[in-house]
């Protein structure tokens, strides 16, 4: 499983609160969710987001609320995949369930920038910054969370199981 | 069901020849997933106790359970769905939402579902229902189900799909947490609360102090704490970005659980020789009244380090951190012959119904509304800027809600000064940021 596209570069603590406002929770069309996702800290996101592009963030990306809405509308908006230092707990949690692919990289985080075209190969755990030439190793999944993304989300995976 | 043979191979760590000592939290998820011990770091299967979904999070849950091919539930007593957040229903996706839990309640026949009437904020109502007692395994889709650690159980923040499948099989997977002891000693000075000691820490750690992490809190100063400041501080463990936040049972938790529930507890205690990867020492005699400042909830100062007036334009006194039966007393206690100030807003939330009508009874809310506060029927509402107290652009509030992130409250140029239930209504009476010696 591969993921390609341009990079959207955020900092530390990047909250659910910011990725999708408590203001829309009450919205149950994931195309309408999506239209927001990260309005409150990059108004030009959703304009400027293309399918596969990836999100790149620092520590704790995803901290806060449980609400799934967050992971949901990052995917659905077309992020494939999104690259941190450290993500918040609920945050992992949620991401793997739902199949959108996540990825724990220290120096991967701290040294891509914004627009930066970047590949990530989950089977090998690379990371590779084809506008720098650069390449980094990913923190690999437990076997079983692999299993889970592979399946697209948790949901698929019980089916299956 | 989850296949747990399949669902865990290749999961497990050789365990060492000697058997480690455990914390209290890896005990209760031994237990809870058949075994005699675990170690951090290893991925566990869990028989849960009780699965706990909201307004927002619920009718997620719902659609995810829909596309499960088993549907029924795996026990319609051990699913608590609580209607909170947008509740009365603040417009018409809201009320969609609601119509879709309760149709659901009445297909599968949930016992524990609380809507207008009955609800009250969830983390403060499931202990008061007696439904989280010492020694269980609680899953909940909201960030803040970390709060009935207070009890003595292993309770934590799931997404909606966790909660869709731990509905359907009562099982929830999860890596064994490390632990961080936070040893309380000594006695609060008079306006020292739950709070303060919440907000002490997690500007002594940070956001992410204690990230994947358990935080144990033990020690002969926690005798001092009453249940209501325990659950203060285990509720916001999360904002450590900890897995749970645990206390010791002792005869306070016990009485507490003697009077609210009719369910056996069981009471772990963390081994001698259990492995911790940091600890702090707590004294609660050295604490201020603290406020966390926009937008982090570790960017702490103390009272007495907040040099320049901060002015406000509303203070929020409720929500699962702060809306319980001894946040209210306290607050009363400094607006009682008291005015809001004004052009202040001071919008005062009872947590349950319970404690609604025990405010009434006690005067608490005749004292609030000859103060110029507004009461409001128990909803998260303002906390995580749903409605009933929105902010508009440049405006500040003192609240006793638990995060104070970027547009948290309202408008992305608002401003959220996180607090206790002492501070807010000082903050009240005097317009500005102040602590109760103040007035």
């Amino acid at each position: 499983m591969k993921a390609e596209g341009s990079v959207f570069k955020y900092g530390d603590n990047v909250d659910t609160d910011v990725i999708i406002p408590a203001r829309y929770l009450n919205i149950q069309d994931m195309k309408e969710l999506a239209s927001h996702c990260m309005e409150d800290i990059d108004k030009e996101f959703v304009e400027k987001v293309n399918d596969g592009d990836i999100i790149v963030a620092n520590r704790n990306f995803g901290c806060g609320s449980s609400r799934e809405h967050a992971p949901i509308a990052i995917k659905t908006a077309g992020v494939s995949c999104v690259i941190a230092e450290t993500f918040a707990r609920i945050f992992y949690r949620n991401a793997i369930n739902i199949g959108l692919p996540i990825i724990e990289c220290p120096e991967a985080a701290q040294d891509i920038e914004a627009g930066d075209r970047v590949e990530v190969d989950f089977d090998s755990g690379m990371i590779y910054d084809r506008t720098k030439g650069t390449e980094y190793k990913g923190q690999p999944f437990p076997e079983f969370m692999q299993k889970i993304i592979e399946a697209e989300g948790l949901v698929n995976y019980i089916n299956q199981n | 069901m989850i296949d747990s043979e399949n669902m865990l191979s290749g999961a497990y760590e050789k365990m060492e020849d000697k058997i480690m000592g455990m914390t209290m939290t890896q005990k209760i998820l031994a237990a809870h997933a058949g075994l005699e011990s675990v170690t951090a770091g290893q991925l566990i299967e869990v028989n849960l106790d009780l699965v706990l979904g909201n307004d927002i999070t619920t009718p997620v849950a719902i659609r995810e359970m829909d596309k499960i091919e088993k549907k029924e539930v795996f026990h319609k007593d051990k699913i608590a769905l609580v209607m909170d957040h947008f509740i009365p229903n603040k417009d018409i996706k809201s009320a969609e939402n609601c119509k879709c839990v309760r149709d659901f309640t009445c297909r599968h026949g949930i016992t524990n579902y609380f809507d207008v009437g009955e609800m009250g904020i969830e983390h403060a109502l499931l202990p008061e229902k007696g439904l989280t007692v010492a020694g269980d395994a609680i899953i909940g889709a909201d960030s803040h189900t970390c709060t009935y650690g207070a009890l003595g159980a292993f309770s934590t923040g799931v997404g909606s799909t966790d909660m869709a499948a731990g509905m359907v099989t009562g099982k929830a997977w999860f890596k064994v947490p490390s632990a961080i002891k936070f040893n309380i000693v000594g006695k609060p000075s008079e306006w020292v609360s739950g709070k303060d000691v919440i907000l002490h820490i997690i500007g002594r750690i940070g956001v992410d102090g204690a990230l994947y992490k358990s935080m144990e809190f033990t020690g002969e100063g926690i005798s001092s704490l009453s249940m209501d400041d325990r659950f203060t501080i285990a509720n916001m463990a999360i904002e450590a970005g900890g897995k749970n936040g645990i206390f010791p049972v002792d005869e306070i938790a016990v009485a507490y659980m003697k009077e609210h529930s009719k369910r056996p507890y069981k009471v772990y205690e963390a081994d001698e020789d259990a492995e911790y990867e940091a600890e702090y020492t707590i004294d609660l005699g050295t604490l201020k009244p603290t406020v966390a400042f926009p937008h982090l909830p570790e960017n702490t100062k103390t009272i007495d380090e907040i040099k320049e007036p901060v002015e406000i334009q509303q203070s929020v006194i409720g929500s699962c951190t702060n809306g319980r039966i001894d946040d209210l007393r306290i607050a009363a206690s400094i607006l009682k012959g008291r005015k809001v100030a004004k052009g202040v807003r001071c919008i005062i939330i009872p947590a349950t119904q319970a404690i609604y009508l025990q405010a009434m009874e006690e005067g608490l809310l005749k004292i609030f509304i000859e103060a110029g506060a507004v009461v409001s029927t128990p909803t998260c509402g303002p906390c995580l800027g749903g409605y009933m107290g929105i902010l508009a652009a440049g405006e500040r509030c003192i609240s006793t809600t638990n995060r104070n992130f970027v547009g948290r409250m309202g408008h992305v140029d608002s401003e959220v000064y996180l607090a206790s239930p002492a501070v807010a209504a000082a903050s009240a009476v005097t317009g500005k940021i102040s602590g109760p010696d103040e007035l």
